[in-house]
């Protein structure tokens, strides 16, 4: 088979995963406009009551992404209960000026017949559904994060035209979301008078084994893994099999030294070992690959 | 409203039919089920003694092929639901878009629900599975309250099938990838959390230890029940403090809420458990069939009997048993 070459991925930021305040968001938004990322995920995702940027604010963060020369996409909550979500989502699919990423199956509803995405929760696994989600519209997928280099090189390989592929590249692994929230649970208060206490966590609230190792990390409704998923170390692997982005999800410290890490990377100005030493300085735990690679997330290789 | 129950093997079909169920849902030996257990499914003989069985005493037979497909393997799913429509069953439990839509256009004359590993928790996301696939059923993961089912089967014209009874899923089905974090499979990839080859049991002197892919998920005195070893229900070190940082290891049990279930207009009501045994499966469907009878009889005065709780408790996992998500400060 001939060798094709393909272009080196495009840097993302993901949505913020965590609530933190309005100022913080503003000035992390103004901080990675300075970074070498070329799309910037922008939305609430993991929980309504998070409300101190309204749907406008991340519009008017859009507008300024793309003056910045960058691709805004408005990213969407992960799990729709509630008809209020179910409204404000309709309210933010109605908007046509920016791409928009679906992160529940409801966003498809409203989505469908024009260009959408679809964020790692929604469980693309094969390429029929990848086949069948392209002919609604489907622009770029992000690789559900339990798959691995398999799968990922079979569906890059049968994709339909035009069909870009994201990988979830570095962050705390999105596993799984309830509709309790965890933080609120473990601070002994209920949902609906949260105190938005999970503000108090910017990076996720831990929890460890019965050994001290640190396992998850609670972000309200989501758990998250903590350890991060870091794929620095096969950059050359995912350009030779044409992965297109690759996602840095933010943290709250840092991460403009981790996209600049990842550019460096790519470009050749830096080893991945080298950049694989900072990462880990910067990373709220340990490392991890082993979904890259088929093993369990937590692993490394 | 339907009773729809589980089986494991042919023996669980017979005692679920013979008990009360009005539907029985299996599974293939194989991923493609999320309940992918040594030697628990059906074989194509089983199969068929199992449906002459049950449709002889006018119950319906359900295939779930509920897992998701990867590219490598695609073709078992495929062939899953090839031998599911030739065996002649009332329904195929899907949850996967890809496995949908071949089914969807394959056969378009069989019915199809989606299963709750097909995460729809809204309206939208059901109408989207209506308009592609035809669904005729949307089984819903374990996170709305009661009054949110309500609602929710007010907005669609899909009937809606809820869990009633046995093991909790904390997290929305479909999409919790915690086993495969710690141990490398889920139930999406493998169909089952917590597969037994990543499971160990050890006796120290600190207590019981369970891990799962090496990771300790719970460490218990001897004289604690043990559960099934899922790592939702393990207690962790938060800030400090050991507790159940997710979940308590505790059951679902909708009985008491069951004229609510029926108000809402559920059409249906499933039964946790087909990796349960013969004489689970024969008393809960048991007592499910007589409450259910009750409570369409005379709503009002319908109060569970002692008996019934009694008999529940007594083959439920953990020490205690949960109205769960339908309550709304579970949440």
């Amino acid at each position: 088979m001939p060798t094709t070459s393909h272009s080196t991925p495009r840097l993302t930021l993901g949505p913020i995963l965590y609530h933190w305040s309005r100022e913080q968001v503003f000035d992390f938004y103004a901080e990675m406009l300075e970074t070498p990322v070329s799309v910037i995920y922008l939305g609430e995702t993991i929980c309504s009551k998070r409300r101190l940027l309204r749907p406008e604010d991340y519009w008017e963060l859009a507008e300024r992404v793309a003056a910045a020369g960058k691709d805004p996409v408005i990213s969407t909550l992960a799990l729709i209960e509630a008809d209020s979500e179910l409204k404000t989502l309709q309210r933010i699919c109605a908007d046509e000026r920016f791409l928009i990423e679906a992160n529940d199956l409801a966003g498809l509803d409203f989505l469908e017949g024009r260009p959408f995405v679809t964020g790692h929760s929604i469980n693309l696994y094969n390429q029929r559904t990848l086949a069948f989600l392209a002919a609604r519209g489907l622009k770029r997928w992000v690789l559900p994060v339990e798959l691995g280099r398999e799968t990922a090189a079979a569906l890059i390989q049968t994709r339909p035209d035009g069909v870009e592929c994201e990988l979830f590249a570095y962050g705390r692994l999105p596993l799984a979301y309830s509709a309790r929230c965890f933080t609120a649970y473990n601070r002994n208060l209920s949902k609906d008078d949260c105190q938005f206490c999970c503000g108090d966590y910017p990076d996720g609230l831990l929890i460890s084994t019965q050994e001290a190792m640190p396992f998850l990390a609670l972000n309200g409704i989501q758990t998250q893994s903590a350890t991060t998923h870091n794929l620095l170390s096969v950059l050359p692997e995912v350009t030779q099999m044409g992965v297109e982005l690759l996602r840095i999800s933010p943290q709250s410290t840092h991460t403009a030294d981790i996209v600049r890490v990842f550019a460096d990377t790519l470009a050749g100005k830096l080893t991945a070992a080298d950049g694989t030493a900072q990462l880990r300085a910067w990373c709220p735990n340990t490392l991890s690959d082993g979904y890259w690679t088929g093993k369990a997330g937590i692993a490394t290789a | 409203m339907e009773l729809v129950c589980p089986a494991g093997n042919l023996p669980m079909l017979k005692a679920a039919v013979d008990h009360g169920a009005n539907a029985v849902y299996i599974g293939f030996r194989d991923d493609t089920n999320a309940r992918h257990f040594a030697g628990l499914n059906f074989n194509d003989k089983q199969i068929r003694e199992g449906l002459h069985y049950a449709h002889d005493r006018k119950v319906k037979v359900f295939v779930a092929i509920n897992t998701y497909a990867q590219p490598n393997g695609w073709e078992r799913w495929t062939a899953a639901v090839d031998r599911a429509v030739d065996l002649g069953v009332d329904a195929i439990i899907l949850a996967d878009m890809g496995v949908l839509d071949y089914a969807a256009n394959r056969y378009p004359q069989v019915n199809l629900h989606l299963s709750v590993q097909g995460s729809a928790t809204n309206p939208a996301a059901i109408r989207f599975m209506h308009r592609h696939f035809g669904i005729k059923r949307v089984v819903v993961p374990r996170v709305l309250s009661l009054a949110q089912v309500a609602h929710l089967i007010e907005e669609t014209p899909v009937p809606v099938e809820i869990f009633g009874f046995g093991s909790l899923c904390v997290m929305v089905e479909g999409r919790c990838l915690l086993s495969s974090y710690a141990c490398g499979q889920s139930p999406n990839t493998y169909g089952a959390c917590s597969p037994a080859a990543h499971v160990e049991w050890r006796d120290t002197p600190k207590g019981q230890e369970t891990r799962l892919g090496g990771v300790l998920i719970e460490r218990r005195s001897l004289d604690e029940p043990a559960g099934y070893p899922t790592l939702c229900k393990g207690r962790y070190d938060v800030a400090g403090e050991l507790r159940h940082a997710i979940e308590e290891p505790t059951s679902l049990n909708t009985l008491d809420i069951l004229p609510g279930i029926l108000a809402a207009g559920v059409s249906a009501i499933k039964i946790e458990g087909r990796q349960r045994s013969t004489r689970y499966v024969a008393q809960v469907a048991q007592v499910w069939r007589e409450a259910i009878d009750a409570c369409q009889r005379n709503p009002d005065a319908f109060r569970p009997k002692d008996s019934w709780h009694q008999i529940l408790a007594q083959v439920s996992e953990g020490a205690q048993t949960t109205i769960g998500p339908y309550h709304r400060p579970w949440h």
